[in-house]
């Protein structure tokens, strides 16, 4: 097969497999029958567009091609007295055609992924998984496990929505707000994991941010008196906004206080801000809304030197009293070292037990290095190089090392 | 239709209900199986003596062993169950809220392995 035909395939995949399994998860009732018939709809794509060509429209294309798989193969399970197959057969024969239905299909799998009565590790992996289309090699180092235990986590979810019965549907009024706060983190984890990959050449994996931003996006039209919706959707916005000036033309990063702020997005600026002001006048302030308002002093500086350091260190406190974790710590240490020197940052980075977390060591690095406490520094980039496969972030540690 | 087992679980050693709360607990909990008959959840329901009067029995080289219960050396034991239908999961977690408030116990929602005909 040609370079450009296999890209498009990996292109598609990436772009349409959460779409189509969900569609699928929709029209049969059953996620696992809905995951296989899709990845046997690309496996055959990368032969079949070998040469037809790429279709016109690649997602529908796969979306049609996994529902003949999925009935051709319930067809002849059903055929065996097999009561699962003829379940889902009924299923997609009742009147559920189309393909997509309002709301969005993704947002009732979600709604399935983040119920409650799987655990959180659960929701966010099968998200990932699912909606995200993440392998789950990438699922695993996300979360700093080894792959099997994640296959293994992903394989249990699996089973326990289909034996136990948890519905595909976005939940009714009155639970539904009871419901929001384990999708808006898995809706931020997908972002991030957008934002920053876990492994590869490319430190942006565009569609994911655009698949988190999307997904905040539609809980806000779904939900827009939650505070908390809406404060997801500015701290995703307002970091979208960096992204033209976070990495060089070459791939590598730039540090926020680096950036070219010319290159910020203004529309996404200006659009989270007043999401900010939105939440602000609301006066029902959450984890999600103070990271926005963080983000928000940030973009409010024309130049990195005009940081209101105070206003952001305050901000951390009231995030640190409402979310106390330690990576929120590490992330308030940074301001700390602003504020009152990198010495008190570096004895509350030090109290903090993040061994496993790549950005625990960098910013133990960066601290040491401004403490002139070269050696100790150097071990610390080391220690953090030891921690991501990101290959911009591996350059940038590098880079940090050979500089010292 | 699936089918769902409400196990009530009671934990030993816990300060026993006083004789009026257990009055008010037998109330709530016939109220509820009103409420399931009525809406049609209702398959089956009971409560069980305490876990020391339990025999549990094994099989030992094609023999039946009997010896001195329970099976499970917890502190947390099956004090009752209710078996429902219900729709799905969340409408079996709705049930189960209310059963857990009317005999004032936690309450484990387990699957049934076959749905019903």
């Amino acid at each position: 097969m040609a370079d450009a035909d296999k890209a498009a395939v990996e292109r598609t995949f990436r772009q349409e497999s959460g779409r189509a399994v969900a569609t699928l998860a929709r029209l049969f009732g059953d996620i696992d029958i809905a995951e296989e018939a899709v990845q046997e709809a690309f496996v055959t794509a990368t032969v079949r567009w070998r040469h037809a060509g790429v279709p016109a429209n690649p997602g529908g294309w796969i979306v049609t091609t996994a529902r003949h798989k999925a009935l051709d193969r319930l067809r002849r399970e059903a055929s065996r007295h097999d009561r699962q197959a003829q379940a889902a057969l009924l299923h997609a024969g009742s009147d559920r055609a189309g393909p997509e239905q309002l709301p969005d299909d993704r947002l009732r799998l979600i709604f399935t992924c983040c119920h409650p009565a799987l655990s959180q590790e659960a929701q966010v992996a099968l998200t990932l998984r699912l909606i995200a289309g993440l392998e789950t090699t990438e699922i695993a180092r996300a979360f700093l496990v080894p792959e099997a235990t994640m296959a293994q986590r992903l394989v249990r979810a699996k089973h326990k929505i289909r034996h136990a019965g948890i519905p595909y549907r976005v939940p009714r009024h009155p639970e539904l707000p009871s419901r929001i706060p384990p999708v808006l983190a898995v809706v931020y984890l997908v972002f991030n994991e957008g934002y920053t990959a876990s492994a590869g050449d490319e430190l942006v994996r565009s569609e994911l941010c655009a698949e988190g931003l999307r997904l905040a996006r539609l809980l806000a039209a779904l939900m827009p008196g939650e505070p908390e919706v809406l404060g997801l959707l500015a701290l995703l916005v307002l970091t979208d906004a960096h992204r033209p000036a976070r990495t060089r033309s070459d791939g590598s990063l730039v540090l926020l206080a680096e950036q070219d702020r010319t290159k910020w997005d203004r529309a996404l600026i200006d659009e989270g801000h007043e999401l900010v002001r939105t939440c602000l006048g609301r006066n029902r302030p959450g984890p999600y809304q103070l990271q926005a308002a963080l983000n928000a002093v940030h973009t409010d500086a024309a130049q990195a030197s005009e940081t209101d350091w105070g206003q952001i260190l305050a901000l951390y406190d009231q995030l640190l009293a409402l979310a106390p974790t330690p990576v929120v710590a590490l992330n308030r240490s940074v301001a700390v070292a602003e504020v009152h020197g990198p010495a008190e940052a570096l004895l509350l980075v030090d109290r903090l037990h993040l061994e496993g977390y790549y950005l625990f060591h960098a910013t133990r690095a960066d601290l040491l290095r401004r403490l002139g406490r070269r050696e100790e520094a150097a071990a610390a980039y080391r220690a953090a190089l030891d921690r991501t496969a990101n290959t911009a972030e591996r350059a940038f540690l590098e880079g940090r090392v050979e500089a010292l | 239709m699936k089918q769902y087992l409400l196990a009530v679980h009671m934990v030993e050693g816990e300060a026993q209900p006083s004789p009026e709360e257990m009055q008010q607990a037998y109330k709530q909990v016939d109220a509820f199986n009103t409420e399931l008959q009525s809406a049609g959840a209702w398959v089956f329901a009971g409560g069980l003596h305490p876990p020391a009067t339990a025999t549990v029995v094994r099989l030992r080289d094609g023999k039946a062993v009997t010896t001195d219960g329970p099976f499970a050396e917890t502190k947390e034991q099956l004090g009752g169950f209710w078996i429902i239908n219900a729709a799905d999961l969340d409408s079996a977690l709705e049930l189960a809220a209310k059963g857990s408030a009317a005999c004032g116990a936690p309450v484990e929602v387990r699957p049934f392995q076959e749905a019903p005909e």
